[in-house]
């Protein structure tokens, strides 16, 4: 292939990875942005939705479509169910101390691992995508699965920005995240609303799993990469910011796209985190947010 | 408090466990022997862990890159340049105090949730590392450092590292000088000004301390104390991989030093002791020794804070340094 | 008499807000000097200034003939510029003891043993009669006391320059009464500023006093000018009375 077909290729690829990443990193962010706290565990239940969507495509049999619709559905809800479990149980009796929320929620990540290792096992398992459609451009043809797998995040992405900025709901998650103490006395219920939120940030992950899985096959251990690249997005997007979240996500998703095709991708992790390690060491506010309040 | 009393209890009490640790050697049965020397050298990696967590109150997510340094400090000459066995130690000691200084330098420009993340990036980027050059480490595999290379030439004799016996009391000694030398920096003026700088960071700046420069010195001891670890458990037991860089090996001296009680100079050793010992007999009836740990930091955080022995000093004996 | 501490055009912004505004202040070597102001005029601002904890946005500072506008905190207290906290921020986990040997053991540069900590702590602790109290825990010390250690930590430091923010501030009033003593003994050999509200401990110590409002230094001069200044009183004592102090 040419140069410019393989760039075409490669910022395509990476415009998936963009895609998924925004997604996940938008939920890590939302948890931090309200509720003050890096939920260590994110990275899992993103596996834990690509571990369910595959437990439910498998057990509805005929059109693989009718089993990944489900899927889409049910597998964000369990596992929305299960963070807010685990957030009404501990996160909320640690009273959201910042580093013992850490320790706990690593707790956590050992737990959901353990289980879907015992229960789903250590095989990579794929899902069969709801269509397969391909699109023949001039130089290769392109799976139409992927592409929408940009369309559904886009469109995720902006209800979420409709939901926090024009209704009642977004106004409440921002007067908590504005100010908690105030929002107590205004008669908002913030244990409330951290449950919510927290349940939330793991939906979107599992969302962005569920995608995610037609192309890249569910495994236990598929979470660590995920939750360093959305610590990633959302170090340099800047903490909370919606719009910087999405644009870093570009940024990482495609460079990392265009980065492996020219360099081992080991090599190209260890640039990544060791820039942004840096950028959190010089600039903590991130390259686009403004200095968090 | 530092009178004269209670002084000489506290030295008695820590030469009365390394007393015990020392006899052991000779009662102990094969299984435990072995058990014991891997727990010793791991403690040491709680300890160090322990002066920068427990007395500085920097929770550190990346401390499995300072044990790797001196595991690869020690291991890679030794094994490619054919080192002896003490140059290949200091080659670890060296190894660990270039990567705590400069990691120190970076990371403690940021505080709080930035520090914890930060660490945990570098540290990837270590581990990330050692399979880059999987040519030298072979990665995860690891190496084998062959038995004729772990002999030190001790006047007339040979010590040799892979005997059981000497394995088992040089990991005591190294704990001891571990335990010693924590001992030594907690009850110093340095240790006081560390502590101070766990309360109240800004209050101690006032006082007109310079707490970048103290931080900084405890980033580097400790990182030295864990690199120590690292280089005695490559040159003990002969393997080096890249397993012990894994963040795994980041959580796990965590969880110790947060189970035998933050901030005292032995619980470190009964954090790791306890949790080697619940991860033996648990993986008798069950492989999940991941929900062992994860059920086991959930609780600790809920409701045990303090830990083993830092309940005990709070409780009943308050002269527990 | 010559100045120990010099500001010029000293000033502090935060975001749009003036806090500290183009500050020309100077202070003679062993006065007591009281600053007072209505809330928000900038007094705890300045000071920290002073002392460092916030760089200025612009002006110098000059302690003892030296600039220290570009030093760092912990560099000024070193070479004599000791700073108690306006919310009291002993140590609280930490005995009397050990935050009293704190400061001492900075100062004490050549003596390595332990002794000459303790008899330095301990000659703090008797300085404002805590003595008894060396090995409780700071935090579990009643409020009153808590201040007194707080106190004692700046005077362990030896300085030449004691800066202390609203002392009095929840004390008895027999306990502001031994305070009073003891703020004169410190100015024997110390110079005193001091942020206060409490009028009474004002008038019976300040030699001069400055008075600051909205970011600006609004009069200065002895207590009985300051107390016929018009100005003074509409901006100062107006707001006194409504706050109920």
């Amino acid at each position: 292939m040419a140069f410019f077909p393989h760039l075409l290729l490669a910022t395509l690829e990476g415009l998936v990875t963009s895609a998924v990443l925004a997604l996940t990193a938008l939920g890590l962010s939302l948890v931090f942005g309200v509720m003050r706290i890096v939920n260590v565990a994110h990275g899992e239940f993103f596996m834990l939705g690509a571990v369910l969507a595959w437990a439910i495509t498998s057990a509805i049999s005929g059109n693989p479509a009718l089993g990944f619709a489900l899927a889409l559905v049910l597998s964000p809800l369990i596992v929305g169910a299960i963070a807010w479990i685990a957030e009404r149980l501990v996160l909320r009796r640690i009273e959201y101390n910042p580093e013992a929320t850490i320790v706990a929620t690593i707790g956590l990540l050992y737990i959901i691992q353990q289980l879907a290792l015992t229960f789903y096992g250590p095989e990579a398992r794929p899902v069969t995508p709801p269509f397969n459609y391909r699109i023949q451009l001039p130089w290769f043809g392109y799976s139409g699965y992927k592409l929408s797998i940009i369309a559904a995040s886009a469109l995720l992405l902006l209800a979420t920005w409709f939901v926090l900025t024009r209704t009642r709901i977004g106004l409440i998650m921002r007067a908590t995240q504005y100010d908690r103490e105030t929002a107590l006395a205004f008669g908002i219920p913030v244990g409330r609303v951290y449950g919510a939120v927290f349940a939330l940030g793991a939906m979107l992950a599992a969302i962005a799993a569920v995608l995610i899985v037609p192309i890249q096959q569910a495994h236990y251990l598929m979470g660590l990469d995920p939750l360093l690249l959305s610590f990633i997005v959302v170090i340099i997007g800047g903490l909370g910011s919606l719009r910087g979240t999405v644009i870093a996500a570009l940024l990482i998703g495609v460079s990392d796209g265009i980065i492996s095709v020219f360099f081992s991708p080991t090599l190209a992790k260890i640039i990544a985190t060791l820039v942004v390690a840096m950028v959190l060491v010089f600039r903590p506010q991130g390259l686009f947010g403004t200095a968090t309040k | 408090m530092s009178g004269d009393g209670t002084t000489a209890k506290v030295y008695a009490l820590h030469a009365a466990v390394i007393a015990l640790l020392v006899a052991l050697n000779f009662i102990l049965p094969e299984y435990h022997h072995g058990v014991l020397a891997r727990v010793l050298v791991l403690a040491v990696f709680a300890m160090g862990y322990n002066l920068l967590f427990g007395y500085v109150g920097l929770l550190s997510l990346g401390h499995a890159m300072f044990f790797a340094a001196g595991l690869y400090g020690a291991g890679l000459p030794l094994y490619h340049l054919g080192w002896g066995v003490p140059a290949a130690f200091a080659g670890g000691l060296g190894a660990g105090f270039v990567v705590a200084l400069v990691i120190g330098l970076l990371a403690l420009r940021t505080s709080g949730v930035a520090f914890m993340i930060v660490t945990m990036m570098f540290a990837q980027v270590f581990y990330l590392t050692t399979l880059y050059f999987g040519e030298w480490t072979r990665g995860d595999e690891g190496l084998v450092l062959q038995q004729q290379t772990r002999q030190v030439a001790l006047g007339s004799g040979t010590l040799d590292l892979t005997n059981p016996a000497t394995r088992y009391l040089l990991a005591v000694a190294l704990f001891a000088a571990a335990l010693f030398a924590t001992l030594a920096i907690v009850r110093s003026r340095h240790g006081r000004v560390l502590v101070a700088i766990r309360e109240n960071e800004e209050r101690t700046k006032m006082l007109g301390y310079d707490t970048f420069a103290n931080k900084l010195a405890a980033v580097v001891t400790s990182g030295v104390i864990c690199a120590a670890a690292g280089a005695a458990y490559a040159l003990l037991f002969g393997y080096v991989g890249s397993t012990f860089a894994s963040v795994q090996y980041s959580i796990l001296p965590l969880l110790w030093v947060l189970l035998g009680g933050a901030a005292t100079t032995l619980g470190p050793l009964l954090g790791t002791l306890f949790m080697y010992y619940v991860i033996d007999i648990t993986s008798g009836y069950t492989s999940a020794y991941m929900l062992v740990v994860g059920l086991v930091l959930i609780l600790l955080v809920l409701y045990f804070r303090k830990g083993v022995l830092g309940t005990m000093r709070e409780r009943w004996v308050r002269w527990l340094p | 008499m010559t100045a120990l501490l010099t500001t010029k055009g000293l000033s502090r912004h935060f975001g749009g807000l003036r806090a500290v505004d183009d500050v020309d202040f100077s202070l003679e070597t062993g006065e007591i000097r009281a600053v007072i102001g209505p809330n928000g005029a900038g007094k705890t601002t300045f000071v920290s200034l002073v002392c460092g904890r916030y760089a200025p946005s612009s002006g110098r500072i000059t302690f003892d003939g030296e600039d220290i506008t570009d030093m760092p905190a912990h560099l000024r207290v070193r070479r004599g510029i000791a700073y108690t906290f306006q919310i009291t921020s002993v140590f609280a986990n930490l005995s009397a003891y050990d935050n009293v040997a704190l400061p001492v053991q900075r100062t004490l540069t050549d003596g390595r043993s332990r002794g000459a900590v303790r008899q330095g702590a301990m000659q703090a602790l008797e300085r404002v009669g805590l003595a008894g109290r060396a090995h409780e825990p700071a935090g579990a010390l009643a409020y009153g006391h808590q201040r007194l250690l707080e106190v004692a930590m700046g005077l362990a430091l030896k300085p030449r320059l004691l800066i202390l923010d609203e002392p009095t501030q929840g004390l008895s009033d027999g306990e502001i009464e031994n305070f009073i003593a003891l703020v004169r003994e410190i100015a024997s050999d110390a110079t005193v500023l001091l942020i206060e509200h409490n009028m009474q401990v004002v008038m019976e110590l300040a030699r001069r006093i400055t008075v600051f409002n909205a970011g600006k230094i609004l009069a200065e001069g002895s207590p009985a000018e300051i107390r016929a200044n018009t100005a003074v009183q509409e901006a100062y004592l107006g707001t006194a009375q409504e706050a109920g102090t």
